[in-house]
């Protein structure tokens, strides 16, 4: 029975690694849009831009570099959960749903597809930092960040999920665009440090739960932080369980 | 034995009755077909039956399995081909028969083996590892009930099989059905609002309509339960034969209509040759002779009191055979 359950899963995730080996665009979009952030928005505004206060002395090409690691995460992760949705607009959904195995199975493998794809994807943010000369810190902390990786990737994956059991077509995909995406990643202090910020800015980013992925990734990768480490990885923790229960529960509800 | 049982079976969508207390009883074997317009309740019966819709009452095993008590082992034991295209096609042929098999908890060898054996059942051995996407619409179907066959299901369910195909495609797809039914020994049940695929396939027809069975047995039952046969004779001289005609014992009713002589009698193509004979001896040219046999048409006439054809017209119908087409192409 386990491991039927696990083949399952297995074989959710055997597809999805496939498809991702092989849409070449998605790849290099993968790739093309860190690289922009970083190599145009980063070292043009590094150029005239000092941090102060406990950040002083990094360059603002080396504060980025984490946020835009949490921001591809974001991206790829929730797309990787509202991808169901493309599944039931071409039909296999049917196909997956009516197999002798638990819906929970299912999302398991859908979940660990997408954080497969988000260590990929991080380590290729962190290789492009590299060659734009961000230094690495501290080896010990880069094996640390992938926690925070896996724990963003969880999170939002299952909150794709979540969404997509709830929705029926692509209709509502823009509204979670705009409305979910872009505010969940401009909060994050992924482009800012919250330590100056008004505070009306400063409660909206506590709320913000990749607040504590892209702190957490700062803290490790370049070793300063907002937070202590203790409360990133266990709001991180939290969320992500929750999420993935949401994202379950909510699956197990949805109707072909 | 019985693969399929239904007693009373039901199934409302809020106030409106969609399935209404239908008794089924399908052999192992049986290619046994659900004919009925668009709407008639087959999908939903279907649905039922493969445990994708929670049943209102009444009861359905499969393979000797309730639905409702044991979904899960009823899972195992039929396979399905949904009515809208269920593929990937971002993958290849052969992963998308792979992942069926992994999901069904098969063996590396096993699935290896069973891969084989379905493609060459329908054909695909050498589009086996193109990506579906560039496969045509028949291809397409036959690779999903190559797929239903993957892990050796005692019940394989065919949801209208050949909507939205071309008339050749059809043909193929028939005799992929036939052979499979044969050389797996399994069960078909098919749903299907064109007749000639139901007398084609199936060994056994339920009519449904609005939710009911209105009738049921083999396609030659239900066609001799219409009535004789029609010979339609075209003559100058129609009252003389007629005349003649009226008084053989084997003619069930004649009389004219229009240019025509119609001649109701059994096993109306043995009669041919006695009507010329007749007309020959009294000197009446016979312009054109015409053979009518009851169809499943006419049986679904006489049940239902109008054209299966007229649902056509039905927006919705329209719409779900250009959904489907949208996704075949």
């Amino acid at each position: 029975m386990i491991t039927r359950e696990l083949t399952a899963a297995y074989t959710i995730w055997l597809r999805e690694m496939k498809k991702f080996v092989r849409a070449k665009s998605r790849i290099l979009g993968n790739v093309a849009v860190p690289f922009f952030f970083l190599a145009f928005l980063g070292v043009g505004i590094n150029s005239s831009f000092t941090l102060t206060g406990n950040l002083e002395g990094i360059s603002y090409l080396e504060f980025l570099t984490p946020g835009i690691i949490a921001m591809t995460l974001l991206f790829s992760s929730m797309f990787a959960g509202i991808s169901i949705l493309w599944d039931r607009q071409f039909g296999f959904l049917k196909e997956i749903l009516v197999a002798p195995v638990s819906r929970f199975s299912i999302i398991i493998g859908r979940v660990l597809a997408g954080m497969t794809t988000g260590v990929i994807q991080a380590m290729v943010v962190l290789a492009i930092s590299l060659l734009l000369g961000v230094p690495i810190y501290n080896v010990f902390g880069v094996l640390i960040s992938f926690v925070f990786i896996l724990l963003i990737s969880m999170s939002f994956v299952s909150l794709g999920i979540a969404f997509a059991s709830r929705m029926n077509d692509m209709q509502g995909f823009q509204l979670i665009m705009n409305f979910i995406i872009f505010p969940v990643w401009m909060l994050s202090g992924a482009f800012f440090p919250l330590d100056g910020v008004p505070g009306w800015l400063l409660t909206l980013s506590y709320l913000d739960p990749l607040t504590y992925g892209v702190d957490g990734l700062r803290l490790s990768l370049i070793g300063v932080s907002h937070f202590p480490w203790i409360l990133s990885v266990g709001v991180l923790a939290v969320f992500s369980v929750v999420m993935i229960s949401l994202g379950a529960y909510l699956f197990s509800k949805t109707e072909v | 034995m019985s693969m399929i049982d239904i007693k009373k079976l039901t199934k409302k969508f809020g106030e409106f009755t969609a399935v209404d207390g239908i008794d089924l009883d399908v052999k192992k074997g049986e290619i046994f077909g659900l004919l009925g317009p668009n709407g008639a309740g087959k999908t939903t019966t279907i649905k039922m039956l493969s445990t994708t819709l929670k049943v209102t009452s009444g009861t359905a095993k499969v393979c000797g399995i309730d639905v409702e008590k044991d979904p899960d082992n009823v899972r195992k034991c039929i396979g399905i081909v949904f009515q809208d295209p269920a593929i990937d096609v971002e993958l290849t042929g052969k992963e998308n028969l792979d992942f069926h098999a992994r999901m069904y908890g098969m063996g590396s060898k096993e699935r290896e083996k069973r891969i084989e054996e379905v493609l060459e059942m329908v054909r695909l051995e050498d589009k086996a590892d193109m990506l579906v996407i560039k496969y045509s619409g028949g291809m397409k179907r036959r690779l999903e009930i190559a797929r239903g066959l993957m892990h050796y299901p005692k019940v394989l369910f065919l949801d209208e099989p050949t909507l939205g195909l071309d008339a050749q495609t059809r043909r193929v797809i028939w005799e992929h059905v036939k052979e499979i039914n044969r050389k797996e020994k399994i069960t078909i049940i098919l749903t299907t609002h064109y007749m000639d695929e139901a007398d084609f396939l199936c060994n056994r027809i339920a009519i449904m309509d609005h939710g009911k069975i209105l009738t049921q047995g083999t396609p030659a039952r239900l066609k001799s339960s219409i009535g004789a046969d029609l010979i339609s004779v075209k003559t100058a001289k129609k009252d003389v034969l007629e005349d003649a005609l009226k008084k053989c014992k084997w003619v069930i009713r004649v009389n004219i209509v229009g240019d025509r002589l119609h001649i109701t009698a059994k096993h109306g193509e043995t009669r041919i040759p006695e009507i010329i004979k007749t007309a020959d001896n009294l000197d009446v040219k016979v312009d054109a002779v015409e053979l009518h046999k009851p169809t499943l048409e006419d049986v679904f006439i006489k049940y239902t009191g109008r054209n299966i054809r007229e649902e056509h017209a039905d927006p919705n119908g329209m719409n779900r055979i250009r959904a489907r087409l949208r996704g075949r192409t």
